[in-house]
């Protein structure tokens, strides 16, 4: 047996410090900066991985049935239940002023431009950035994804690439589906008050609807998605050891991803203003 | 003749913190060596281990793996090292949306280890006969008890055909004799793939079967070394209560 002398080591004690400077920068700027530089990193990192192979198809086609799958029941009474409110609340005051045959264009509008891609965004990072952040959480949690990345399997490009396409392309199918039923609920509420045939809604929904209010609101879905889909993924993949940090990063990836669909609409709005 | 050094480290640190972990740690594993790392828990055992596939980044020193410096290489080289370094986690960290097969496959797959369907199933199914579970190939990970995910989780250790598997814990939660089983596995695994292995453990039972030479950590430093026999018959007192 040899007993290892452990004197001589306690002089190496005196280069501790230097190895701090990162951890005392990240609590002195509070963790806000560091958090967005991480997450500009990672971002980056998540988009190289789009490009690299092997290309993960399958898993793009399954977490995308995955996440409209959960979220497709809300998102469509939510949007039902919205055109049938806004068309409610409207009818009264427009119907004063005889203008009640513009409530359609009117719905229309407000729906497609604004209240169907942010509210189906608000609901999408309530139900799939919490969802994506507590599942890879609890992967991270239990080693599964350190099990990856011993492995040589980059998991950023399985588990993370993946499911932010997926959401990509998830978000603005669900906001074009929330749209319509919200035009299908406006269409039985302004029935209930007078009898409007199908052919005269359509006509007059779509005749006051231009391309300059579907194309940028459909951008703005497709950028919902990713940041939704990305801030879930973030939140999950740096989650801290121990169980709470599951809940903690669910939570957080809720707060975190609704605040980003506002700022995303607002520099929406901001631009289509500017043009 | 000397035997190759397939793990070399010099002088790592670790700070979690202010908090020491790590303390100028320095070891050696030879080719076809088991080593054990013994010591009580939470003194930064699995954290060495970790440092040594760069799951945690050391703050200072030399870690050397198969002759590359890992902390110098690049994303590239660390994945290609990493292939040849089997981990097997404490919990087992089997991908609990995939079966078995499923889990043995995803790294066969994704680092396009072999090309052919037929060869990656007979690689799965050599990995399950080596640990003698073949019958558990369509399960999903919750069906398994805790010794059968262990064994499982060393199949997909095995699948890549790793030079050097890195044991945290191998026998932890496990009842006494499966835990001689996971053991005789390990002992098993070093004939028939003729890997080289680091085992972190506190079984006492594993240490002796398994190891061929232990380090007893301490406060982030090695406060002793030998075979099994040397250290538990120490006339240290301090060195013998590991054995206990």
């Amino acid at each position: 047996m040899k007993k290892i002398n452990t004197k001589s080591l306690k002089v190496r004690n005196l280069k501790i410090k230097k190895f701090h400077i990162d951890e005392d920068i990240r609590n002195f700027y509070n963790g806000i900066f560091i958090d967005l530089g991480e997450m500009i990193l990672f971002t980056g990192k998540v988009i190289k991985q789009f490009f690299q192979p092997p290309f993960e198809h399958k898993e793009i086609v399954k977490q995308g049935f995955l996440i409209g799958n959960k979220s497709l029941s809300l998102v469509s009474v939510t949007g039902f239940i919205m055109g049938l409110v806004l068309t409610m609340q409207m009818y009264p005051i427009l119907s004063d002023f005889g203008a009640q045959t513009l409530l359609p264009g009117v719905i229309a509008i407000a729906m497609v431009r604004e209240l169907g891609p942010v509210i189906t965004g608000l609901i999408c990072a309530g139900k799939i950035s919490s969802g994506i952040g507590a599942e890879i959480a609890a992967m991270t949690v239990t080693e599964q994804i350190d099990a990856m990345e011993v492995s040589g399997t980059k998991p950023l490009g399985f588990v993370v690439a993946t499911r932010v396409l997926a959401a990509t392309i998830v978000v603005p199918i669900l906001v074009i589906f929330a749209d319509a039923l919200s035009l299908l609920g406006a269409f039985l509420a302004i029935n209930a008050f007078e009898y409007m045939s199908g052919t005269l809604f359509i006509n007059s929904a779509f005749g006051m609807l231009g391309f300059i209010d579907l194309i940028p609101a459909t951008i703005k879905t497709v950028f919902f998605g990713f940041f939704i889909g990305l801030i879930g993924c973030y939140k999950g993949y740096n989650a801290n050891k121990g169980t709470e940090s599951v809940g903690y990063a669910a939570n957080s990836a809720v707060v975190s991803s609704s605040l980003t669909v506002f700022v995303i609409d607002l520099i929406f709005v901001l631009i289509i203003n500017i043009l | 003749m000397e035997k190759e050094e397939v793990i070399v480290i010099k002088d790592l640190y670790k700070f979690f913190s202010d908090k020491p972990i790590l303390r100028g740690i320095s070891l050696t594993l030879h080719r076809g060596e088991n080593l054990g790392i013994m010591g009580k828990s939470g003194i930064g055992k699995s954290v060495l281990a970790k440092c040594i596939v760069r799951l945690i980044e050391p703050d200072g020193g030399e870690i050397k793996v198969l002759g590359t410096d890992i902390l110098q290489c690049n994303d590239n080289e660390l994945n290609e090292i990493r292939k040849k370094v089997g981990y097997l986690f404490q919990g087992g960290a089997l991908y609990d949306s995939m079966s078995v097969r499923e889990n043995l496959l995803f790294p066969i797959r994704r680092t396009q280890f072999v090309d052919k369907k037929r060869e990656a199933e007979e690689l799965i199914e050599t990995s399950l006969r080596s640990v003698g579970l073949l019958e558990a190939i369509d399960k999903m990970p919750s069906e398994l008890s805790g010794g059968m995910k262990k064994r499982i989780a060393l199949a997909r250790t095995l699948i890549l055909r790793p030079e050097i598997i890195l044991y945290d814990e191998p026998t932890t939660g496990l009842d006494a004799v499966t835990s001689g089983e996971i053991s005789e596995l390990i002992i098993k695994i070093r004939e028939e793939y003729n890997t080289s292995s680091i085992i972190i453990t506190h079984d006492t039972k594993c240490a002796k079967m398994a190891t061929d030479n232990i380090k007893i950590m301490d406060d982030g430093v090695f406060i002793a070394e030998g075979t099994y026999d040397e250290l538990s018959h120490s006339k240290e007192k301090e060195i013998r209560d590991y054995f206990i």
